[in-house]
Protein backbone atom coordinates (compact mmCIF):
# COMPACT_ATOMS: atom_id res chain seq x y z
CA UNK A 1 0.00 0.00 0.00
CA UNK A 2 1.18 3.52 -0.74
CA UNK A 3 0.31 6.43 1.52
CA UNK A 4 0.50 9.95 0.11
CA UNK A 5 0.07 12.83 2.53
CA UNK A 6 -0.73 16.41 1.70
CA UNK A 7 -0.81 18.89 4.56
CA UNK A 8 -2.31 22.28 3.82
CA UNK A 9 -2.45 24.46 6.92
CA UNK A 10 -4.62 22.49 9.32
CA UNK A 11 -6.07 20.23 6.61
CA UNK A 12 -4.49 16.86 5.96
CA UNK A 13 -5.33 14.70 3.00
CA UNK A 14 -4.20 11.08 3.07
CA UNK A 15 -4.47 9.18 -0.21
CA UNK A 16 -4.22 5.40 -0.03
CA UNK A 17 -3.27 3.15 -2.89
CA UNK A 18 -3.53 -0.65 -2.75
CA UNK A 19 -4.99 -2.65 0.11
CA UNK A 20 -5.70 -1.58 3.64
CA UNK A 21 -5.36 -4.91 5.44
CA UNK A 22 -3.62 -6.74 8.29
CA UNK A 23 -0.19 -6.17 6.79
CA UNK A 24 -0.60 -2.52 5.79
CA UNK A 25 -2.96 -1.13 8.46
CA UNK A 26 -0.08 -0.55 10.95
CA UNK A 27 1.49 1.89 8.44
CA UNK A 28 -1.66 4.01 8.43
CA UNK A 29 -1.95 3.65 12.18
CA UNK A 30 1.50 5.23 12.54
CA UNK A 31 0.38 8.24 10.51
CA UNK A 32 -2.85 8.55 12.50
CA UNK A 33 -1.02 8.35 15.84
CA UNK A 34 1.79 10.74 14.99
CA UNK A 35 0.58 13.26 12.48
CA UNK A 36 -2.86 14.48 13.53
CA UNK A 37 -1.62 17.08 16.03
CA UNK A 38 -2.79 20.46 14.79
CA UNK A 39 -4.98 18.92 12.10
CA UNK A 40 -8.66 19.83 12.25
CA UNK A 41 -9.81 18.53 8.87
CA UNK A 42 -8.80 15.08 7.70
CA UNK A 43 -9.67 13.66 4.29
CA UNK A 44 -8.96 10.05 3.43
CA UNK A 45 -8.94 9.66 -0.33
CA UNK A 46 -9.76 6.06 -1.27
CA UNK A 47 -9.84 6.50 -5.05
CA UNK A 48 -6.95 4.08 -5.49
CA UNK A 49 -7.81 1.74 -2.65
CA UNK A 50 -8.71 -1.82 -3.70
CA UNK A 51 -10.25 -2.96 -0.43
CA UNK A 52 -10.33 -2.56 3.30
CA UNK A 53 -10.43 -5.38 5.85
CA UNK A 54 -11.36 -5.25 9.54
CA UNK A 55 -7.76 -4.30 10.40
CA UNK A 56 -8.26 -1.17 8.29
CA UNK A 57 -11.64 -0.44 9.86
CA UNK A 58 -9.95 -0.46 13.26
CA UNK A 59 -7.56 2.32 12.16
CA UNK A 60 -10.36 4.36 10.58
CA UNK A 61 -12.32 4.13 13.80
CA UNK A 62 -9.41 5.36 15.88
CA UNK A 63 -8.78 8.23 13.43
CA UNK A 64 -12.48 9.11 13.65
CA UNK A 65 -12.32 9.14 17.45
CA UNK A 66 -9.18 11.31 17.51
CA UNK A 67 -10.76 13.86 15.16
CA UNK A 68 -14.15 13.82 16.90
CA UNK A 69 -12.41 14.15 20.28
CA UNK A 70 -10.95 17.53 19.31
CA UNK A 71 -13.97 18.80 17.43
CA UNK A 72 -12.37 18.26 14.03
CA UNK A 73 -13.77 16.70 10.90
CA UNK A 74 -12.93 13.54 9.03
CA UNK A 75 -14.18 12.53 5.62
CA UNK A 76 -13.64 9.45 3.48
CA UNK A 77 -13.88 10.11 -0.24
CA UNK A 78 -14.02 8.19 -3.53
CA UNK A 79 -14.79 4.74 -2.18
CA UNK A 80 -15.18 1.91 -4.68
CA UNK A 81 -17.96 -0.70 -4.70
CA UNK A 82 -16.12 -3.21 -2.52
CA UNK A 83 -15.19 -0.64 0.13
CA UNK A 84 -18.74 0.76 0.09
CA UNK A 85 -20.14 -2.71 0.70
CA UNK A 86 -17.77 -3.19 3.64
CA UNK A 87 -18.92 0.12 5.14
CA UNK A 88 -22.59 -0.82 4.63
CA UNK A 89 -22.37 -4.32 6.06
CA UNK A 90 -20.42 -3.21 9.14
CA UNK A 91 -22.51 -0.13 9.84
CA UNK A 92 -19.48 2.10 9.32
CA UNK A 93 -21.51 4.15 6.87
CA UNK A 94 -23.43 5.46 9.89
CA UNK A 95 -20.25 6.34 11.80
CA UNK A 96 -18.08 7.87 9.08
CA UNK A 97 -18.74 10.77 6.76
CA UNK A 98 -18.45 9.24 3.31
CA UNK A 99 -18.52 11.36 0.17
CA UNK B 1 -7.07 -28.47 -6.93
CA UNK B 2 -4.23 -26.22 -5.87
CA UNK B 3 -2.62 -26.03 -2.47
CA UNK B 4 -0.11 -23.84 -0.72
CA UNK B 5 1.37 -24.51 2.72
CA UNK B 6 3.23 -21.72 4.45
CA UNK B 7 4.25 -20.68 7.93
CA UNK B 8 1.22 -19.12 9.65
CA UNK B 9 2.50 -15.57 10.02
CA UNK B 10 0.81 -12.37 8.83
CA UNK B 11 3.82 -11.60 6.63
CA UNK B 12 2.72 -14.50 4.43
CA UNK B 13 -0.74 -13.04 3.66
CA UNK B 14 0.45 -11.33 0.44
CA UNK B 15 2.00 -14.61 -0.73
CA UNK B 16 -1.23 -16.53 -0.15
CA UNK B 17 -3.26 -13.80 -1.85
CA UNK B 18 -0.95 -13.73 -4.88
CA UNK B 19 -1.15 -17.52 -5.20
CA UNK B 20 -4.95 -17.44 -5.22
CA UNK B 21 -5.21 -14.42 -7.51
CA UNK B 22 -3.10 -16.07 -10.15
CA UNK B 23 -5.30 -19.19 -10.14
CA UNK B 24 -8.52 -17.17 -10.18
CA UNK B 25 -7.37 -14.96 -13.03
CA UNK B 26 -6.73 -18.06 -15.11
CA UNK B 27 -10.43 -18.96 -14.94
CA UNK B 28 -11.53 -15.39 -15.70
CA UNK B 29 -12.89 -14.71 -12.25
CA UNK B 30 -14.00 -11.04 -12.20
CA UNK B 31 -11.77 -8.57 -10.34
CA UNK B 32 -14.48 -7.74 -7.79
CA UNK B 33 -14.73 -11.37 -6.66
CA UNK B 34 -10.93 -11.67 -6.61
CA UNK B 35 -10.71 -8.62 -4.34
CA UNK B 36 -13.45 -9.94 -2.05
CA UNK B 37 -11.63 -13.24 -1.78
CA UNK B 38 -8.44 -11.30 -0.99
CA UNK B 39 -10.31 -9.57 1.81
CA UNK B 40 -11.52 -12.94 3.14
CA UNK B 41 -7.95 -14.28 3.06
CA UNK B 42 -6.78 -11.29 5.07
CA UNK B 43 -9.38 -11.99 7.75
CA UNK B 44 -9.12 -15.79 7.88
CA UNK B 45 -5.40 -16.32 7.35
CA UNK B 46 -4.83 -13.34 9.64
CA UNK B 47 -6.85 -15.07 12.37
CA UNK B 48 -4.82 -18.26 12.01
CA UNK B 49 -1.57 -16.29 12.11
CA UNK B 50 -2.64 -14.34 15.19
CA UNK B 51 -4.47 -16.96 17.25
CA UNK B 52 -4.04 -20.56 16.09
CA UNK B 53 -0.61 -21.17 17.56
CA UNK B 54 -0.19 -19.42 20.93
CA UNK B 55 3.12 -21.23 21.53
CA UNK B 56 4.74 -20.13 18.31
CA UNK B 57 4.09 -20.26 14.62
CA UNK B 58 2.88 -23.44 12.99
CA UNK B 59 1.86 -23.78 9.42
CA UNK B 60 -1.33 -23.27 7.48
CA UNK B 61 -2.52 -24.75 4.21
CA UNK B 62 -4.74 -22.98 1.74
CA UNK B 63 -6.54 -25.25 -0.72
CA UNK B 64 -8.34 -23.89 -3.76
CA UNK B 65 -10.89 -25.83 -5.77
CA UNK B 66 -12.65 -24.27 -8.71
CA UNK B 67 -15.80 -25.58 -10.31
CA UNK B 68 -15.57 -23.90 -13.68
CA UNK B 69 -18.97 -25.15 -14.87
CA UNK B 70 -20.73 -23.78 -11.80
CA UNK B 71 -18.38 -20.77 -11.67
CA UNK B 72 -17.70 -21.31 -8.01
CA UNK B 73 -14.44 -21.07 -6.10
CA UNK B 74 -14.02 -23.01 -2.90
CA UNK B 75 -11.25 -22.13 -0.52
CA UNK B 76 -10.25 -24.18 2.52
CA UNK B 77 -7.94 -23.00 5.29
CA UNK B 78 -6.35 -25.83 7.25
CA UNK B 79 -4.33 -25.45 10.45
CA UNK B 80 -3.29 -27.65 13.36
CA UNK B 81 -3.79 -24.96 15.95
CA UNK B 82 -6.25 -24.58 18.80
CA UNK B 83 -9.83 -25.56 17.89
CA UNK B 84 -11.62 -22.49 16.64
CA UNK B 85 -15.05 -22.40 15.05
CA UNK B 86 -15.68 -18.87 13.76
CA UNK B 87 -19.28 -19.80 12.93
CA UNK B 88 -20.00 -20.39 16.60
CA UNK B 89 -19.40 -16.73 17.32
CA UNK B 90 -22.32 -14.38 17.65
CA UNK B 91 -22.50 -11.67 14.99
CA UNK B 92 -21.34 -8.25 16.19
CA UNK B 93 -23.80 -5.42 16.76
CA UNK B 94 -23.20 -3.17 13.75
CA UNK B 95 -25.59 -0.47 14.94
CA UNK B 96 -23.43 0.74 17.84
CA UNK B 97 -21.93 4.23 17.86
CA UNK B 98 -18.23 4.92 17.34
CA UNK B 99 -17.66 5.08 21.12
CA UNK B 100 -19.25 1.70 21.75
CA UNK B 101 -17.72 -0.09 18.78
CA UNK B 102 -15.61 -3.20 19.09
CA UNK B 103 -13.71 -4.39 16.05
CA UNK B 104 -13.37 -7.96 17.32
CA UNK B 105 -15.64 -10.27 15.38
CA UNK B 106 -16.13 -7.84 12.52
CA UNK B 107 -13.73 -9.68 10.23
CA UNK B 108 -15.57 -13.01 10.34
CA UNK B 109 -18.86 -11.17 9.93
CA UNK B 110 -17.53 -9.42 6.81
CA UNK B 111 -16.45 -12.74 5.32
CA UNK B 112 -19.88 -14.24 6.02
CA UNK B 113 -21.56 -11.34 4.29
CA UNK B 114 -19.34 -11.20 1.20
CA UNK B 115 -18.93 -14.93 0.53
CA UNK B 116 -21.71 -17.30 -0.53
CA UNK B 117 -21.00 -20.03 1.95
CA UNK B 118 -18.89 -20.85 4.98
CA UNK B 119 -18.42 -24.11 6.88
CA UNK B 120 -16.19 -25.36 9.65
CA UNK B 121 -14.97 -28.79 10.60
CA UNK B 122 -12.55 -30.03 13.22
CA UNK B 123 -11.02 -33.38 12.40
CA UNK B 124 -7.77 -35.21 13.13
CA UNK B 125 -6.62 -32.32 15.29
CA UNK B 126 -7.04 -29.82 12.48
CA UNK B 127 -9.33 -26.89 11.76
CA UNK B 128 -10.88 -26.88 8.30
CA UNK B 129 -12.60 -23.64 7.38
CA UNK B 130 -14.12 -23.52 3.90
CA UNK B 131 -15.57 -20.53 2.13
CA UNK B 132 -17.27 -20.59 -1.26
CA UNK B 133 -17.73 -17.76 -3.70
CA UNK B 134 -19.67 -17.76 -6.94
CA UNK B 135 -18.08 -15.66 -9.63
Amino acid sequence: MNITKNLNGTSLEIALEGRLDTVTAPELEDVVKRELDGVNALVMDFSKLDYISSAGLRVLLSAHKIMAGKGGEMKVTNVNEIVREVFEVTGFEDILTIE
Amino acid sequence: MKELTVKAVVENIPRVTAFLEEALEQVDCPMKAIMQIGLAVDELFGNIANYAYPDGAGSATVRLEIDEAAREASLTFIDEGVPYDPLAKEDPDVTLSAEERQIGGLGIFLVKKTMDGMRYERSNGKNFLTITKKY
